[in-house]
């Protein structure tokens, strides 16, 4: 049996078999994702994100379990950096998911960014994509530990779930721009800690500022390893979901997602094109050259290059 | 085609040491593959689960226990259960002499003991992939 129907009838190493290939940018994968693209959409997708060591993995973990008690599939995809000298990578989320991993109704994947900035992989849409195919009814997406910019997880997720902890900053941190702004949720882990009420009050007062909207963004102290207010926390994710679709937003932001995702696919394969060519010519390195020797400035070597498309 | 290959690194039993674990996964990175470790005392079925899951050429285990008779085997019959014939794989940690033949027997393709430079584990896996 192809792995085409192996997927669809939920074969767990064809769908992880899938992901492989997506990764790997083998084209065979991309048409069986266009053949199968009309079974997707089912999935709910949950974007955790958050900066490193606040309990992503843990916490996910937690939100899995619960889900799965409501007698809900989950996939999880948990992204971890790439080396950008070695293209190596330690993928270390599983072991906060060990008690998981024999769950017939839970699949984990662990990616590497290999080479994206934005908090996860190139490869990481398609990969949803396939664990929608193949029958998963929530899809969590853990991003790497995030700092300040990383957004992108928004541009794939129905709901962010943006994970805090108590102190990591002042109160100017809560009214900068980025991730503060793509949160749906925001979810305060290791509250047991001081400082979880100045930190709450913090956000609460940065989403006083926010226009007034028919949403506002709850904000909960959670602790995800002694499973405090985790259940509120589900319920709350429940509730976005349902406004969401209520109001017809989800339709409106998979929309924004998706015109986002065909931007993407096109930067790709034009940067591909002028760089195979540009390489081949061996024109990067020789204009780099002149650039360095104030010979040519790097406009006019980045004209030289587009010409060769042109 | 852009392909690094992915490992495994799991700690099957209930020794508590991963030590040598993780100055594999961290060699392994440096070599520019994609290591996903699991984490401390896993059982064979988690260990198989989570190799199939995360679709790995190579499963690397360690053992400091004393129990790699029993539990190493598991993981390769395990796999054979599943119909996995293309995961190449490997153990290490304080292994007498006198059981690596039977290691190998059971389908364990190579047993690496203390003293193993971590460049020789790596040119083992680059050369013996199975797919």
């Amino acid at each position: 049996m192809n792995i085409e129907k192996r997927l669809l009838k939920g074969d767990r190493r064809a769908c992880a078999r899938l992901i492989t290939m997506l990764e790997n940018d083998d084209e065979r994968a991309i048409e069986i994702i266009k053949r199968l693209y009309k079974h997707s959409g089912n999935a709910y997708i949950i974007g955790i994100t958050g900066p490193p060591g606040s309990g992503k993995s843990t916490l996910t973990n937690r939100l899995a379990r619960k889900l799965r008690n409501r007698d809900k599939k989950v996939g999880i995809l948990a992204i971890d950096p790439t080396s950008p000298f070695t293209g190596g990578a330690i993928l270390g989320d599983r072991i906060r998911m060990s008690d998981l991993a024999l769950d017939k109704g839970i699949f984990i994947r662990s990616m590497g960014t290999r080479g994206s900035l934005g908090g996860m992989s190139k490869a990481t849409w398609s990969a949803a994509k396939v664990l929608d195919i193949y029958g998963m009814d929530y899809i969590f997406i853990e991003t790497v530990g995030v700092g300040q910019s990383e957004v992108d997880i928004v541009k794939v997720a129905d709901t962010v779930l943006m994970i805090m902890v108590p102190n990591l900053g002042d109160d100017i941190q809560a009214i900068k721009a980025g991730i503060m702004e793509i949160g749906d949720i925001f979810a305060i882990n290791k509250s047991d800690l001081d400082g979880a009420d100045k930190t709450k009050m913090e956000i609460e007062m940065n989403l006083d500022l926010n226009d007034k909207k028919d949403y506002r963004p709850p904000v909960i102290k959670v602790s995800a390893t002694q499973d405090e207010n985790m259940d509120k926390l589900v319920e709350k994710l429940i509730e976005h979901r349902n406004y969401m679709e209520r109001t017809e937003k989800l339709i409106e932001r998979r929309k924004d997602n998706t015109k986002f995702k065909i931007i993407k696919l096109i930067e790709e394969e034009l940067m591909n094109l002028i760089m195979d060519r540009a390489l081949e010519q061996n024109l990067l390195e020789s204009l780099s050259n002149e650039v360095v020797l104030n010979d040519l400035d790097p406009y006019t070597a980045k004209d030289k290059i587009m010409r060769l498309i042109k | 085609m852009n392909r690094p290959i992915r490992v495994l690194v799991a700690k099957p039993g209930l020794d508590g040491h991963d030590r040598g674990a993780k100055v594999i996964a961290r060699a392994l990175r440096d070599a520019g593959m994609e290591v996903i470790y699991t984490g401390l005392r896993q059982t064979p079925e988690q260990i198989v689960a989570a190799a199939i899951q995360e679709d790995v050429d190579v499963i690397a285990m360690s053992i400091l226990s004393g129990a790699h008779n029993h539990l190493f085997p598991k993981v390769v019959n395990l796999l054979k259960e599943e119909g996995i014939d293309d995961v190449l794989t490997i153990g290490g940690g304080v292994i007498p002499d006198e059981d690596i033949p039977t290691l190998k027997d059971a389908g364990i393709e190579r047993i690496f003991t203390p003293g193993t430079s971590t460049s020789e584990v790596v040119e083992f896996i680059k050369n013996n992939l199975k797919r």
